[in-house]
Order: structure tokens, then sequence, then C-alpha cells
């Protein structure tokens, strides 16, 4: 078999190379360039000395956690009922379809409903409160990017709930367990692996959501991605763009560390 | 016991369904309005509908995204597929999880570095953005997701079929044919499926790396959606959601039919183990 695997390993080994690792050294290669093409390290001298970019930095990683919250709150409990439901595979697959409209359709839409005469607005004045300015704002930016994101924290959630054994939860309850004490020491801790993995699908991308910051939060809200964006394509400013990105990527790493699984040496979890 | 409709924990559910579908009813309730607006609905009208087929722009872009999301899944597939089976071929585990640790990096990034970094690649190359940098990039991303459903598919083969197709006096290209792709055919499937939709749904990485001339079906939306409320929009997002389901179904359609050859296998060698 030898020849055979260099041979369909070619491919693959290439698309590794120019697609994966590539791209990575460049971004990292053209942050150490200036507007002008200088090498110089005035990028991350910017970035660490001004306070706009760490304001900016830590905004976007509020938000981010914000969004995680709201989204896991949210979801947490509809992976727990869900899993109870008979049809609970059909139930599964209708909340994951909505993730294959297009995530700009979605958007579209709250622009529609946040809208000064839209639905929400129909809503508010109805129950009482008036009309709002809801659109543009940092509570819908928060709103909707939790909207995209539920399916995303409710799917890991529901595996993990899945595949506990449901014994564990019944011994606890022979044992005099409350339900609050079953949830708190058993159920939760045996699916947190779970909670984790959704943390990690849902935080990531929530720190670079640049078109919902368009769309939505009407530019008061602006995340790494936003920022990253703003210097690619339109100040053009790619070494500073590249130097926000490198930031991106050590966040991206440090978020997977703390939320990875520890693997025991040898045994791979199956 | 209580009469299960009236659960709180269902109207939560119900609550939670309603949360997720709502807008999508929203955008496709308000294709079929009269008016131009997505807040009064005035009466019922295809005009959207007409607009939207007689809009040639848009035809050759929904075609263009088609084309790019079919081509790349395509490609994605095969380099996927060999992937895998490169990285089941190797032994030492320290190079085997590297590896395997590469391939995820692409599928943990965010939108915007892969977008970022593959226009700073394209642009270093000096290649011409457009419908090639667009579709490389597709491909790229969707490598790692055809590895990740190919490779379970590989490990759960059992490793005597392959010996014993060798023993028989069958090539390696034989075995690769006749044993080893029949088996792993379904994560092939799910593999080129999920590269499809990957494709389709993504926004970010094409934005970046698709220049001027070019444009795929979300790059349209975005621009028209920065403008405000086109109802043409609306019906495009009705026809597209129809589409979703039908790809839904297609995706249903493979699990059960891989579910029932699974079982009718299982059924034949327990027939066979009980004569």
């Amino acid at each position: 078999m030898k020849k055979y695997n260099t041979f369909y390993s070619v491919p693959y080994v290439l698309w590794l190379l120019l697609f994966v690792i590539a791209p990575l050294l460049l971004i990292v290669y053209q942050s150490f360039f200036d507007i002008n093409g200088q090498l110089t390290l005035s990028n991350y001298q910017t970035y660490f000395g001004s306070g706009t970019y760490l304001r900016m930095t830590f905004n976007s990683i509020w938000y981010a956690f914000i969004i995680t919250v709201v989204t896991l709150l949210i979801s947490y409990p509809t992976a727990y009922w869900l899993s109870q439901t008979r049809h609970k595979q059909l139930w599964l697959l209708l909340i994951i379809l909505p993730t294959w409209i297009n995530l700009l359709l979605k958007a579209y839409a709250f622009i529609g409903i946040f809208s000064q005469a839209g639905a929400a607005n129909h809503f508010f004045e109805f129950i009482g409160l008036g009309a709002q300015q809801i659109l543009f704002t940092k509570a819908s930016f928060i709103f909707v990017a939790a909207y995209i994101e539920i399916p995303f924290m409710i799917l890991p959630i529901f595996n993990a709930i899945d595949e506990m054994k449901p014994s564990l939860v019944n011994a606890s309850r022979d044992l005099g367990a409350t339900n609050w004490q079953t949830f708190s020491k058993v159920i939760f801790p045996l699916t947190l692996n779970g909670v984790k993995a959704g943390v990690q699908a849902v935080f990531i991308p929530s720190l670079s959501l640049f078109m919902l910051t368009r769309l939505i939060g009407g530019n008061k809200v602006i995340t790494l991605g936003t920022a990253i964006e703003e210097h690619f394509l339109v100040t053009q400013n790619w070494g500073m763009g590249s130097t926000i990105g490198v930031v991106l990527i050590v966040a991206m790493v440090v978020i997977m560390f703390v939320t990875g699984e520890r693997r025991k040496k040898g045994g791979q979890r199956k | 016991m209580k009469r299960k409709w009236y659960d709180w924990r269902h109207v939560y559910l119900w609550l939670v369904f309603l949360l997720l579908y709502a807008p999508i009813f929203y955008l496709i309730f308000y294709s079929f309005n009269q008016g131009t607006t997505m807040t009064h609905f005035s009466g019922f009208s295809w005009q959207h509908y007409a607009e939207l087929f007689a809009d040639t722009r848009m035809i050759e872009i929904v075609l263009d995204t088609l084309l790019i999301a079919l081509l790349s899944s395509l490609i994605a597939t095969i380099i996927g597929t060999l992937g895998a089976l490169a990285i089941y071929g190797i032994k030492k585990v320290w190079l085997k999880n590297s590896i395997l640790s590469l391939n995820n990096i692409l599928m943990v990034s965010p939108d915007v570095i892969i977008g970022a970094s593959f226009l700073i690649f394209f642009t270093f190359l000096g290649l011409r953005l457009g419908f090639s940098s667009v579709l490389l990039s597709h491909i790229a991303f969707s490598i790692p997701i055809v590895v990740l459903m190919v490779l379970p598919r590989l490990s759960e083969m059992n490793h005597s079929l392959i010996d014993a197709a060798t023993d028989l006096g069958a090539t390696n290209f034989q075995v690769l044919t006749h044993v080893i792709f029949p088996f792993i055919t379904p994560g092939i499937l799910t593999g080129y499926f999920m590269a499809f939709t990957y494709s389709l749904d993504d926004f970010a990485v094409t934005f970046f790396v698709t220049g001027n001339g070019f444009e795929t079906l979300s790059v349209e939306i975005y621009a028209r959606a920065r403008q405000g409320i086109s109802l043409e929009v609306n019906a495009l997002s009705a026809l597209m959601f129809l589409f979703s389901l039908l790809l839904i179904g297609g995706y249903y359609f493979i699990e059960q039919y891989n579910n029932s050859k699974k079982a009718r296998r299982r059924n034949r060698t327990e027939a066979r183990l009980i004569k």
C-alpha cells in the first residue's frame, strides 16, 4: 500500500501547505508591515499603545461573552427538554433547519422586523410600550447574533444529554436528591463537554460577525471582525488588519485551550 | 399524570421554535406583498417573483453560486477523501494527531481570518480576484469537513476485509475500488453534502476574496440589504427556503438509505448465521 499512500496524499498535503500553513504565516508576516510597505513593529505599537484598539478588543470580547451567555441560557433548557420528547430526532432536524437558511437572509429579515413600523414595534405598541428605535442598537445586535447562534449551541448540548445514561439520573433520584441537586451534581457535570463545545462554537464566531454589526448594529458595535474587514477592504491598511487578525487568532487559541477537552494520553476518545 | 399538552416545558419548546422560525416566515409572508415594504401587507401578489425571474443579473448570480458550490464541493470531496485515506494509512500516532490538528484549523478559524489570510495569499501569488479565487477558497475551506466525515467510516472498517482481499490476490487498486470505496461511500456522500452547504452558505470568506467583477448570492444579498428593503430579496429567500427543504429532504433520504442498507446487511448476516 506504500506507493498508493504517497500518491493520494499529494493533493491533501499540498492543500495543507498552501491553504492552511501558508495563509497563517502570511497573515503574521503581513502584520509587520505598515501601510507604506515598510518592515516595522509600529502596528503592534499602535495596537497596544493607543487605547482605542484595546478598548475595541475588550468591547468585542464583552459582546461575544454576552451573546454566548444569552445563547447558553436559551439553549440548555431547549436541548434538555428536547431530549425528553418522543420524536426527538425529528425535532432536532427542525432546530437545525434554520441554519440552512443563508445568514444574510436572516439578518435581512430582522431589518424588516425591527424597523420603525415593523412587527416588533407593533408588538411594543400592543403591550403599551410605544414604538422604539430598535434597529441599529446594541441590544438588537446581541439579539440577532444570539438568534443566529442558538442552533449551534443546542446541537452539542443535545448530543451530550442524549449520550448520558438515564440510569445515572434515576440513581440520583432514588438516593433522594432533589431536582436541583440532580441537575447541578449529575446532569450538568456530565454534559459539560457539550456546553464547552457549544461555547466554542458560539464565542469564536461572535468575535467576528462583521456583517451583523453593519446591517443590524448600525456600526454602533465594532467587533474584531468589523475592524479587520474595515482595514482590509475599506482603508486598505492590510498590516494593521493583519495585526488585529493575529490578536483574534491568539484569542481563538486561548478559547480552544480553555474549553477544549483534555485528552488522556494514549487513549483516543470515540 | 398531567395532560402532556399543557406542560410548560412544551410551551417553552414551542416558544423557541416560534423564535427560530418567525423571522423566516415573516420574510416569506411579505414576499407576496403587493406593496413594497416589509411592514404593511396591502394585498396578495406574485409581482416580486415576476421581478425576480425577469432580473437576469440575479439569475446569473444564482447560477454562478450553484456552479461554485457544485464544483468546489466535488473537488473538495475528492481531495478530502484521498486525504482521509492518507491519514488512515499513517501509523505514527503523533504524526496522525498533528495532521488532524492542522486539518481542523480551517474548521475553527473565524471566517474573517480565513478570508483575510486567503486575500493576502492570492495577492501574494498574483492571482486575479474573481471566479477562480472564490472557487479555490471554497475548495480550501470545505476539505476539512470531508476528511472529518470520511475518516470515521475508514476507522470503522474491519481491517481483515483488506487482508482477505489481498490474500485472494487483489491488487492495491482493486482493494481501493472494490473494498474500501463501497464501504466509505456513505461518509463521502455526507462529506459532499456538507461541503455543498458550506459553499452555499458562505458569506465572509467570499466577501474578502471576490474582488469587483464576481458575485455570489450572499454577497449580493448583503449589498442589497445595505441599501434597504427590496421585496425581490424576500421572493428569493422564499425560493431558497424551499431549496433548503429539498436539500434536507435529500440528506434525510441518503441517511435513511444508508441505515436501511446497513440493516439489510445485518439481517442477511444474521439469517446466514441462523441457517
